[in-house]
């Protein structure tokens, strides 16, 4: 299996916090991956550095062999090959769904129109929008809205999906809708790594989770491992805080 | 690189500040070349016109300059007083509009029919016709004691800038999100508390580089009140022009307003920049 994603040894601190202290991984092609761990255990800032949206103190990171951390690689050409989620959806309010998808398509990526718009319609139909590509984010429902940010995250066949808790902000009901679509596009094979607390969701659909604690891996594995069986003193507690102390 | 643990950068690490370091020494040599270059070319040009001689002695006359110096100083002390009285006058006064065209309900339809025609009215007409209408127009009806023509001339740019400003803090009003007003109604706070302890507030934080911006332009514009003939500093470089035949005194006025000015441009650029980093935290893109 060749390798999409990898991490040497990620440093990082804000001013005198730090926040993570030398984090490796390897993403597989086609693998999920699943970052666990408590509030500001370096998941998100973690994605954020892949994505080159914060600059490393120290480390690697290659994108399918290329070092991606090196200064002279421009930022914005590697960002056109990850495709990222955040909490908070971030679509563009003024902009109808389908005009969020084809953006990057058109300016980025320099699609035709039609080109572009025939794409949005194939991946609305996909994340089961397709009767909604001509409204405005505002009107749609958490869920949905969240759906759209994974079709514009993807419209681009990027070579790694980036999720940051993606279904933290949304209300309980409309976690399934969103979890079940990550889910289909794992099996399109996608390779992902998301931040998450759904850790029923981890533990169903990633291959392998890293347990992040106080910027440093504590404890990784495939997902029934590390959920059946922590060896870890740290995400042993930590599981039990979600599993409640009657398990 | 805090804490216990003093970690040393691995040379890949050491060699990426490095690039970084000469590159952005590379960026700062260039700008630099560039805006001397620039700054050069435009000097040859403007020295080499055929009427530099002329203009240099009739615009840049140090000694027409030292002259004009004591008269259009005290002019300038004319134009601050009139700034202070107005700047006061203006937040007021254009605070009071704002409220009066944000109240909701039909009973105050009249209330903010007028309020809407008052900003219409003053930001439509020009501000020397404002000066002139007020200026000899009410001392005019004689209905009032006599009044010093920078007092007029205060009103005149009061009447004028309130209604630009009472806009500005309209917008920031309607700005604040309305679950803002719902949670302190909620709290049992009354319209006029909800406005004067949440809204409010909020508003005028989010306005207040408008609010410096519209203080700067006022700033030069007091300097039309010179039109009802009060000597503020216009005025006296127009009188030292008319006397030394030489226009060095318009160029000393000019500059005076821009450094009068300088403190609040770069003020308002400092808080800009604060509220900035206040309200966006983290983040390089």
């Amino acid at each position: 299996m060749t390798t999409v994603l990898r991490l040497e040894n990620i440093h990082k601190s804000f001013g005198e916090t730090t926040v993570l202290s030398g984090i490796s991984l390897d993403v597989a092609h086609g693998e999920v991956v699943a970052l666990i761990g408590a509030s500001g255990s370096g998941k998100s800032t973690l994605l954020r550095c892949v994505n080159l949206l914060e600059q490393i103190d120290d480390g690697q990171i290659w994108l399918s062999g290329d070092d991606i951390s090196d200064p002279r690689v421009n930022p914005d050409a590697i960002r056109q090959r990850i495709g990222v989620v955040f909490q908070q959806f971030n679509l563009f309010p003024h902009l109808s769904v389908q005009k969020n998808i084809t953006l990057s398509l058109t300016h980025v990526f320099g699609m035709s129109k039609t080109d572009a718009t025939a794409r949005a319609t194939e991946l609305l139909e996909r994340v089961g929008l397709a009767e909604k590509a001509l409204w405005y984010p505002d009107r749609l429902s958490g869920g949905q809205q969240q759906r759209v940010a994974l079709a514009r995250a993807i419209a681009c066949h990027p070579e790694v999906l980036l999720l940051d808790e993606i279904t933290s902000a949304l209300d309980p009901e409309l976690v399934g809708e969103v979890l079940e679509l990550v889910r289909s596009l794992k099996e399109d094979g996608t390779t992902i790594v998301m931040a998450t607390h759904e850790m029923a969701f981890a533990r169903d659909v990633a291959d392998r989770v890293f347990f992040l604690d106080k910027g440093l891996i504590a404890e990784s594995g495939p997902a029934h491992e590390v959920f059946e069986n922590p060896r870890d003193g740290r995400t042993k507690a930590f599981l039990q805080r979600f599993r409640g102390p009657e398990i | 690189m805090s804490g216990h643990e003093a970690r040393r950068p691995s040379s890949i690490e050491l060699e990426r500040r490095a690039f970084r370091k000469s590159q952005s020494a590379k960026s700062v040599a260039i700008s630099f070349v560039s805006t001397l270059v620039f700054a050069l070319v435009l000097w040859f040009f403007v020295v080499n016109t055929p009427g530099w001689e002329l203009v240099q002695r009739s615009f840049f006359n140090l000694e027409v300059m030292a002259g004009a110096w004591p008269r259009v100083i005290e002019g300038l002390w004319l134009n601050i007083r009139v700034l202070l009285f107005a700047a006061v006058g203006v937040l007021i006064l254009a605070l009071l509009i704002a409220t009066l065209r944000t109240l909701r309900g039909p009973v105050f339809f009249p209330v903010r029919a007028l309020a809407a025609g008052y900003t219409d009215l003053f930001r439509g007409m020009p501000l020397i016709i404002v000066l002139y209408i007020v200026g000899f127009g009410v001392p005019g009806l004689g209905a009032l004691p006599r009044m010093p023509l920078e007092f007029w001339g205060t009103i005149a740019l009061i009447l004028t800038y309130s209604a630009y400003v009472a806009e500005v803090f309209r917008a920031g009003i309607e700005s604040v999100h309305p679950s803002q007003r719902l949670a302190a109604r909620s709290l049992g706070l009354g319209y006029g508390k909800t406005l004067r302890l949440v809204v409010l507030p909020q508003a005028i934080r989010k306005v207040t580089p408008a609010l410096m911006n519209d203080f700067i332009a006022m700033q030069k514009d007091v300097g039309l009140i010179s039109v009802l003939g009060a000597v503020d500093a216009v005025r006296a470089a127009q009188i030292e022009t008319a006397q030394a035949f030489n226009f060095t005194p318009y160029v000393l006025a000019g500059l005076l307003f821009v450094l009068l000015a300088l403190p609040m441009i770069r003020l308002t650029d400092w808080y800009s920049a604060r509220l900035r980093t206040r309200e966006q935290a983290g983040s390089v893109v």
